[in-house]
């Protein structure tokens, strides 16, 4: 039994949902090129679990049925798996905080946002996953969304121009199991400036 | 070609050669750690680096193709500083425990910082420290030291065939690993010792036994399979320490069965050291003056005789047994102590004729009876390297289910199949018919079955069906599986009654030689049997007299591999105790048995032997040939049964008196007979 109450399993199956995927995913690979679909059905791996468990992460035996699936073997599925941070290879809770600590966002105020989640989520810092199982934080390199730094990612949604007190409250709704809207907390459209546009204003036949 | 001028030295290299292979045509020595003649190219140690005219910077030369008109130069300031500064790098994370480091005095990373490390560290920082791994009981590793050049990830992947290593986590996290703890599957694991640069494997047995510089060497002839895998003994204080491989191109390239390595250690143990003579149905303790005078009451001109040579017999004392045998009338010769039904009318049906270096140049290949995975795992290698090239089917006749590390078609289990591969009935007919160069491996082990005649005579005449047989190509191969087995089937060892009728009675008098292993419980009473061997293993517990000899590493002598190469094997060590090379027993007993051999030293016997035994005389050189006569040997295909082919029982860490006396392969044998539970890292 690990932490947070998710054992690891020890067999794993692709669900309908996950085996209708990869099958859409193989096919774009030229026949004995299957292996290059390692990493699409790892993240199906990992959603499937989050289905399953509510916890999204790659057990062994998950990392097993690629291999099988893609005729590899399975060492070369734990090399790709470990190599990438973004399959978790160990139990996460059910919200994975992403905070992006890459010079952009932290000159932004990523540790305010770091801070935020420790606060709010109860954690010790990055690795740590909440007592009640419904956050884990992890830094992440840059996610590319520099323009609207600083980012958290939740799970797969980007919440953007973060703050101290926008974490806390986007962390308080997750609690309540609300999930608010992605993108930038202080309204600004996409990556345009704050406060609205200030090029491109007539366009023409508008 | 491509001309290139390495340091002013003009070279030709075949177009696509790297830089690395074209400075070692010039004869410069470029240092290394990731770069494995045999594996594929990794580049990511950067310790090759050099300067090429017009490149801006140092390239890695094991990765850089050359191109004609290159100019490289390997020892400039550029290249030196270069080479300096990776090494610095390299020795951040590497612990500097040299002298409690079992590479120590061998290593690449020690000799490599001689030349290009510094005189002192300027790392302030905590290094990195990395949990060991266990990869079984003959692989030791200490983690921290790796340089993670990756040589054993792809050794165990291009050339073993069992994907089981790779790097996991990355940067500062990468570890080398299996990631699920499990023991090393391979048969060739040992060799990972061998490639891996650094400390970080080596060698489980071996560890904190001696350094090298210590140790005493010899070349020897590995005899526990029949691949003939050219070694290195290594010995101190006449002590067997540890076996290496050493390169032979055309035999082993330079790999090492883990039986052939690892098992030396059953040398020191179980030992037959001094003569025993049977009294009062008592085996007690002999003078060798007492044992050959208890010889020579039952050895005696009236007497039925008979003599069986064994796996492990050199090729020396086999012919000095057949000749005492011959001088003292009897002809009951047999060295089929696995009952193999081996036809010795001609060696081509009983050799690997293709070679073992041919099987670069064939194009198919079926498999009858045999899994040379455990049988011969070097040779087994090779085959893989074909199948790996392309164009390569492999069809496999036996049990369903083996694992050979490579991709191969079952096309059945036995005589039925057979019999539809003979006739052309069956579907991978095709295949070997449209090859140029097919051929077909037969396990020694399928001959010992009850219609073994049979099964010889029809793998035969699907070789000559299916095309193997042609006058510049000879694709009929008969796998042995111990070194002794080709050269006395080549010493016409096989004459008079065969073996059972020897043990059942047969004979008055038996003398059995380098058949340690061989069960005589059956032997009734009133036949007088001479065991002379260097094991006390089942031959020995039915013996009426046991003769100390000695084993591979404790004598000077031949041995024939399964593709008929004669080779040399030198003493290592002295025989333990009063034991005695073998020839020289054979020797002493005959002047005993007043029929004294005509030579008194091993050149004598050798010259004998050159001239009784033409074939002897070519060194190890292995002609190649074709077949230009298709007549196979005798047998009625209609009798073949439908029994499914065996292969040889029991694990391939203990198949013979050597290995089974080994805890190293006791060792091996327990843990994969019960692979312990897998757990996740």
């Amino acid at each position: 039994m690990t932490a947070h109450g998710h054992a690891e399993p020890t067999s794993f199956a692709f669900d309908d949902e996950s085996n209708a995927a990869i099958e859409k995913i193989v096919a774009r690979y030229p026949a004995g090129k299957q292996a290059s679909a390692v990493i699409p059905l790892l993240y199906i791996v990992q959603r499937q679990m989050k289905r399953q468990t509510d916890s999204a992460w790659v057990p062994r035996v998950g990392m097993d049925a690629v291999a099988a699936r893609l005729g590899m073997a399975p060492i070369r599925v734990y090399e790709v798996a470990t190599f990438y941070f973004m399959f978790n290879t160990k139990p996460i809770g059910r919200f994975h905080l992403q905070v992006c600590g890459t010079t952009p966002c932290w000159l932004r105020g990523s540790d305010a946002v770091m801070k935020a989640c420790k606060d709010a989520g109860h954690l010790s810092g990055y690795g740590d996953t909440s007592a009640d199982g419904l956050f884990t934080m992890t830094e992440v390199e840059c996610l590319g969304g520099c323009v609207n730094a600083p980012i958290l990612q939740v799970d797969d949604d980007y919440y953007e121009d973060m703050d101290y007190e926008s974490t806390v409250k986007l962390i308080e709704a997750l609690k309540r199991g609300e999930r608010p809207k992605p993108g930038s907390v202080i309204g600004r459209q996409t990556s345009a400036p704050v406060g609205g546009p200030t090029t491109l204003l007539d366009v023409a036949g508008e | 070609m491509a001309k290139v001028t390495i340091d002013g030295i003009e070279v030709e290299v075949p177009n696509g050669a790297s830089v690395l292979q074209a400075c070692e045509a010039a004869g410069i020595e470029i240092p290394r750690f990731c770069y494995h003649e045999r594996l594929s190219v990794a580049g990511n140690c950067r310790m090759c680096l050099v300067e090429v005219e017009k490149a801006p910077k140092p390239v890695a030369s094991c990765a850089f193709p050359v191109a004609d008109g290159m100019k490289v130069f390997t020892d400039t300031e550029m290249v030196r500083r270069a080479r300096r500064g990776v090494m610095e790098f390299l020795l951040i994370n590497h612990p500097l425990d040299c002298p409690i480091c079992d590479q120590g005095g061998e290593c690449d990373l020690q000799d490599q910082a001689m030349a290009y490390g510094g005189d002192k560290s300027r790392y302030k920082e905590e290094k990195r420290v990395v949990k060991d791994k266990y990869m079984g009981p003959l692989v030791k590793t200490i983690m921290t030291r790796c340089i993670q050049c990756t040589r054993c990830v792809r050794f165990s992947a291009e050339v073993a065939g069992t994907s089981e290593l790779g790097g996991t986590n990355r940067g500062e996290h990468m570890e080398i690993g299996t990631y699920v703890e499990k023991a090393l599957t391979s048969e060739l694991s040992g060799n990972l010792i061998d490639i891996c640069p650094v400390g970080a494997l080596t060698s489980r047995p071996y560890a904190f036994v001696s350094r090298p510089w210590e140790l005493r060497k010899a070349d020897g002839i590995d005899v526990l399979d029949a691949t003939g895998t050219n070694i290195r003994i290594d010995t101190r204080s006449g002590e067997v320490l540890r076996m290496l491989p050493r390169i032979n191109e055309d035999v082993n390239e330079e790999w090492l069965a883990d039986r052939g390595r690892f098992s030396f250690d059953g040398l020191k143990r179980k030992r037959l050291d001094r003569p025993w003579v049977r009294q009062g149905g008592k085996l007690v303790p002999a003078t060798w003056q007492q044992a050959f005078d208890a010889i020579a009451a039952k050895f005696t001109a009236g007497a039925k005789l008979g003599a069986l040579a064994g796996d492990l017999a050199d090729v020396e004392s086999t012919l000095a047994l057949k000749e005492l045998m011959a001088n003292l009338g009897s002809s009951n010769l047999d060295c089929r102590t696995d009952g193999a039904a081996i036809d010795i009318s001609r060696r081509d049906f009983y050799s690997f004729n293709t070679s073992i270096a041919g099987i670069d140049e064939a194009d198919a290949l079926l498999i009858i009876g045999s899994n040379p995975r455990t049988e011969a795992p070097v040779l087994n290698a090779r085959i893989r390297k074909r199948v790996t090239a392309g164009g390569f089917p492999v069809g496999v006749v036996g049990p369903h289910g083996l694992d050979l590390t490579y991709g191969h078609d079952w096309l059945g289990e036995g005589g039925a199949t057979l019999r539809a591969l003979a006739s052309g009935a069956h579907r991978f007919c095709e295949v070997l018919r449209n090859a140029k160069k097919p051929m077909l491996i037969l396990g020694r082990n399928a001959l010992t079955a009850a219609d073994g005649a049979t099964l010889l005579a029809v793998a035969w005449q699907i070789a000559a069906f299916n095309g193997m047989l042609k006058a510049d190509w000879h694709g009929f191969n008969l796998l042995h599986r111990f070194g002794g087995q080709h050269g006395a089937l080549d010493l016409g060892f096989v004459s008079g009654l065969p073996m059972a009728k020897m043990l059942s009675g047969g004979v008055d008098a038996l003398w059995v030689l380098g058949a340690d292993g061989l069960d005589l419980s059956a032997v009734p009473a009133s036949t007088f049997v001479v065991v002379q061997g260097h094991h006390g293993d089942a031959a020995a517990a039915r013996a009426d007299v046991i003769l100390p000899g000695a084993a591979y590493t404790e004598k000077d002598a031949a041995w024939v591999n399964t593709e008929g190469r004669v080779q040399l094997g030198y003493q290592a060590v002295h025989p333990p105790g009063e034991a005695r090379e073998d020839w020289k027993v054979i020797r002493a007993a005959s002047a005993v048995l007043g029929k004294p051999l005509p030579y008194d030293t091993l050149e004598a016997l050798r010259a004998r032997l050159v001239s009784a035994y033409p074939a002897f005389g070519h060194g190890d050189a292995l002609p190649r040939f074709g077949c230009t006569d298709t007549t196979g040997p005798a047998g009625d295909i209609s009798r073949l049964t439908d029994a499914a082919l065996a292969l040889p029982a029991g694990n391939y860490w203990q198949q013979d008196p050597i290995s089974r006396a080994s805890e190293t392969m006791a060792e091996c044998a327990r843990t994969y007979a019960a692979p312990a539970a897998l757990a996740a890292e």
